[in-house]
C-alpha cells in the first residue's frame, strides 16, 4: 500500500516556530511521500495547525529547513506554497460566503479568457470535478453561505484540488461531519492517494486515522513524539504517545510487547 | 445588470427528468450532484412568479424596493405638482443625478469591502477648487488640469487607503479626518474671494447643462438606447451559446428575450422623453459609460473578483493569495478618483468653484444612493448599478421638493429619513438572508 519513493516529496528538517512567548514548534521532523497518507495527531494546542501553516506559507518558519523533492526551499507566503504544489484545507475553512461555489473553487486563480474571467469553463470544470468526487451540491452557482457544514468541507477539499497539487494538507476535515459525510471525506482521501498525491491528514479521530493513514506522526507540546506505521501499531500506542504516557522508546516497546502477549 | 450568479438557472433539473438533448452529461451529473430536496423552478411565466416570491421571502429584494420607491415618489409628487413628470423636469433629474452618482460609484467599491469613505464630499469640493485654481489662476489647459485633478483625487484616496490598510486605522476615522482636512484645504485655497468662476470651455463645458450628446440630434438618444439593447442581446446570446457548447446550464431564450425587451422599453422610453425635452446630456452619457465599465471590471475581471472576495471574507481572501492591503488601498484610491470626477461634474453644473461645493448633504446623498440602490453596508454584496438606481430615487426627491419650494430644513429631514429607511431595509434583508441561509 505504501509505495515509498526514495526522496519524500515534502520533508521538514528541524523546523521551529515561535509566537512571542509561545514556542509553538521545536525541531520538528516530517516526511511525506507521493501516494502516502501521513496522519498528524496530537492533543489540542500540540502545534498541528501551526505546523500546517508553516508549510502553507501562512507563518514562515523561524529555524530549520523545508525540502521539496529533496531540495531546500523557502516558503514565506501562501503563494510560494501554492507554486510548489501544496494545497491546504484549513480547520476554519475560510471560504468567501458571498461568492458562489465556482467562485470559491477558483478564488485567487481564476481562469482567464482574453483577460476576462472565464465563467463558463470554470463552471464546467467545477461540475466535472465535483461529480468525479461524487460531491452533492444543489448547484455550483449558489453562495457558499447556503451550504451545510459538510458541503462546505467537501467544497473546501475540492478547492484544494483545482490547482493540481502534489501535496494536500487536510486540517481536521471530519471534525464537524456526520457519519455519512465523514465516510465521504475518507473516500475522498483515498482517492487522493490513488492519484499519487501526498496527503497530510490532521485528525483527533483514531478510527479515521486507522482507516486511511499509512503513517502516523505524533506531535506533543510542539515536538515530535514518535512516528509509526499505521498497519502494525496499536491504537493504544498512538494514544500513549499523544498523551505523553510514554516519552521514550523503551516504555513504548514495553506496551507493545504486553499487547503481543495478550 | 445581468448578474448571472443571482438567478437560479436550469441547474436544478429534477433527477428523474430526461436530459436535455444538448447536454449529454446532465442525466448522470443530475443523479449524483443534485440534492433531491432542491427546489426546482417551474418552466414558464408561473415559474418566474414563484421564484420571485421565494426570493423576496429569502430577503433577496434586489431592485424591488427602488422600483416601488420610484413609483411612489412619482405618484406623490405628480399629485402635488403636475410639472413633476414633465419631460423638462425628468431631463433635469437625469442631468443632476450624474454628479453625486459619480461619488456613489466610488463608494460602491468601498462598501463592497464593508468599509466606508466619509471624505468623498470634501474631496469632490477640493477637486473643483483645484481645477479652478489650475485653470483660472495658472492659465493651465483645461484637459491637463482635469487630468491633474483626477490624479490628485486618486492620490488622496490612496493615502486614506494606506492609513487604513497598512497602519490599521479604522477607515471610518481616516476618512473622517479627510472629511475635515480636505474641506479645510479647499477653504484655504479659495481664500477670501470665496468663489472662482471657471470659463465655460473644455471639460467644464462638456459637463455643463448646455452640452448634449451628438449636439441634441434626435438620433443621439436612440443610438444610445439601441446600443445598450443590442449589447445586452448580443452578450446574452453569446453567453448562452458558449454555455450550451460547454454543457453547463444556460439562460433559456425566453428569459433572455424578456430581459432584452424590458431593457429596450426602458431605454427607448427614456430616450423619447429626453428627446422631447432637449436631448441626452453629456454628463449622463459619461455617467452611464462609467457604470458599464465599472460593472464590467467588478464582475468580469480578476481585480473585481478580489474586491468581492475581500468583502466576503478577509481570511479566505488572504489565504487564496490575494494581497488584501493592495486591494484596500486601490479601492480607496478608486473612491478618491471618482470623488474628484464628481467634483468636476459639480464644477460643470455651476461653472465655478464655491465654498460650499461638496458640502452640505452631498456625502449623505452619495452614501444613501449606493445603499438605496441595493449595495450592502456590510460588504460583499452589491452592484455598481445601485449608484444609478439610488440616484434616481434621491434626485427625484430633491427635484420634487424643489418644485414644491420646500425648505432646506425639510429636505435634510426627508433625506435623512430615506437614508435610514434604506439602511433598515439593508439590515433586515441581511437578517432574513441569514435566516434563509444566504448570509
Ligand atoms: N497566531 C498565533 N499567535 C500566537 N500563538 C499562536 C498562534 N497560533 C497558534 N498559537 C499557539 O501555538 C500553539 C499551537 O497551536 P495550534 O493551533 O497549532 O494547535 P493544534 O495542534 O492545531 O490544536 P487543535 O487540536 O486544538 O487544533 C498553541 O499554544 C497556540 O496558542
Ligand atoms: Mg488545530
Amino acid at each position: 500500500m505504501v509505495h515509498v519513493s526514495a526522496t519524500p516529496v515534502l520533508a521538514l528538517r528541524g523546523v521551529s516556530k515561535r509566537f512571542g512567548a509561545v514556542q509553538a514548534l521545536t525541531d520538528v521532523e516530517l516526511e511525506v511521500h507521493a501516494g502516502e497518507v501521513v496522519a498528524l495527531v496530537g492533543d489540542n494546542g500540540a502545534g498541528k495547525s501551526t505546523l500546517v501553516k508553516t508549510i502553507a506559507g501562512v507563518h514562515p518558519i523561524d529555524e530549520g529547513v523545508i525540502e521539496w523533492e529533496g531540495n531546500p526551499v523557502s516558503i514565506n507566503k501562501p503563494h510560494d506554497a501554492q507554486g510548489l504544489g501544496v494545497a491546504t484545507v484549513y480547520q476554519d475553512l475560510a471560504l468567501c460566503d458571498n461568492l458562489d461555489v465556482v467562485g470559491n473553487l477558483y478564488l485567487g486563480r481564476e481562469l482567464l479568457r482574453r483577460g476576462i474571467i472565464d465563467e463558463v469553463t470554470m463552471e464546467k470544470n467545477s461540475r466535472e470535478l465535483l461529480s468525479t468526487l461524487s460531491i452533492r451540491i444543489p448547484s455550483v452557482r449558489i453562495p457558499i453561505a447556503s451550504l451545510s457544514g459538510g458541503q462546505r468541507q467537501v467544497v473546501a477539499i475540492a478547492r484544494a484540488l483545482i490547482g493540481d497539487p502534489k501535496v494536500v494538507i487536510l486540517d481536521e476535515p471530519t471534525a464537524a461531519l456526520g457519519v455519512e459525510q465523514t465516510a465521504q471525506v475518507l473516500d475522498l482521501v483515498e482517492r487522493l492517494r490513488e492519484r499519487n498525491l501526498g496527503v497530510i491528514l490532521i485528525s483527533h479521530n483514531m478510527a479515521d486515522v486507522k482507516a486511511v493513514a499509512d503513517t502516523v506522526n505524533v506531535l506533543r507540546l510542539g515536538k515530535n513524539n514518535g512516528s509509526f506505521p499505521v498497519k502494525d501499531t496499536s491504537q493504544e500506542t498512538i494514544i500513549a504517545a499523544i498523551t505523553g504516557a510514554t516519552d521514550n522508546a523503551v516504555t513504548r516497546r514495553a506496551v507493545r510487547s504486553t499487547e503481543a502477549a495478550k | 445588470m445581468s448578474d448571472t450568479s443571482g438567478t437560479v438557472k436550469k441547474d436544478a433539473v429534477e433527477p428523474t427528468a430526461p436530459a436535455p438533448a444538448d447536454d449529454p452529461t446532465a442525466a448522470t451529473a443530475a443523479a449524483t450532484v443534485v440534492d433531491p430536496r432542491l427546489l426546482v423552478r417551474d418552466e414558464g411565466f408561473k415559474g418566474y412568479i414563484t421564484e420571485f416570491r421565494r426570493r423576496v421571502k429569502g430577503g433577496e429584494l434586489g431592485s424591488l424596493p427602488v422600483i416601488v420607491g420610484l413609483i411612489v415618489i412619482g405618484i406623490i409628487f405628480q399629485a402635488q405638482n403636475s410639472r413633476f413628470l414633465s419631460a423638462d423636469n425628468l431631463s433635469n433629474i437625469s442631468y443632476y443625478l450624474s454628479a453625486t452618482g459619480m461619488l456613489s460609484i466610488g463608494l460602491v467599491f468601498v462598501l463592497l469591502l464593508g468599509e466606508i469613505d466619509l471624505s468623498v464630499g470634501s474631496v469632490s469640493g477640493l477637486a473643483s477648487t483645484l481645477f479652478a485654481v489650475f485653470v483660472v489662476n495658472h492659465g493651465m489647459n483645461g484637459w491637463l488640469a482635469l487630468f491633474l485633478t483626477i490624479v490628485t483625487g486618486v492620490g488622496i484616496g490612496a493615502l486614506h487607503g494606506f492609513f487604513f490598510a497598512r497602519i490599521g486605522v479604522p477607515a471610518f476615522v481616516v476618512t473622517l479626518a479627510g472629511f475635515l482636512g480636505w474641506n479645510g484645504l479647499m477653504l484655504w485655497l479659495l481664500g477670501s474671494s470665496g468663489t472662482i468662476n471657471i470659463p465655460d470651455e473644455g471639460p467644464v463645458h462638456l459637463l455643463g447643462q448646455s452640452s448634449f450628446f451628438m449636439d441634441q440630434s434626435i438620433a443621439g438618444a436612440y443610438i444610445l438606447a439601441a446600443l445598450g439593447t443590442a449589447s445586452l442581446l448580443f452578450g446574452s446570446l453569446t453567453d448562452q451559446r458558449r454555455r450550451k457548447a460547454a454543457g453547463v446550464p444556460f439562460r433559456p431564450t425566453s428569459e433572455i428575450l424578456l430581459r432584452v425587451v424590458l431593457l429596450a422599453v426602458a431605454a427607448f422610453v427614456t430616450a423619447a422623453v429626453l428627446n422631447s425635452s432637449s436631448g441626452v446630456s453629456n454628463s449622463l452619457v459619461i455617467f452611464l459609460a462609467s457604470l458599464v465599465i465599472v460593472d464590467f471590471v467588478l464582475r468580469r475581471t480578476p481585480y473585481g473578483r478580489k474586491v468581492f472576495a475581500v468583502g466576503g471574507g478577509i481570511e479566505a481572501a488572504r489565504r487564496a493569495g490575494i494581497n488584501v492591503s493592495m486591494i484596500r488601498i486601490t479601492v480607496f484610491a478608486i473612491s478618491g478618483g471618482f470623488a474628484a470626477v464628481g467634483g468636476m461634474f459639480f464644477a460643470g453644473q455651476t461653472q465655478s468653484a464655491t465654498l460650499n461645493a461638496g458640502g452640505g448633504n452631498t456625502l449623505m446623498l452619495a452614501i444613501a444612493a449606493a445603499v438605496i440602490g441595493g449595495t450592502s453596508l456590510f460588504g460583499g454584496r452589491g452592484t455598481v448599478w445601485s449608484a444609478l438606481l439610488g440616484m434616481l430615487v434621491i434626485q427625484s426627491i430633491q427635484t420634487g421638493l424643489d418644485l414644491l419650494n420646500m425648505n432646506t430644513s425639510i429636505q435634510y429631514m426627508i433625506t435623512g429619513g430615506v437614508l435610514l429607511g434604506a439602511v433598515v431595509i439593508d439590515s433586515v434583508s441581511r437578517k432574513s438572508q441569514k435566516a434563509a441561509g444566504r448570509g
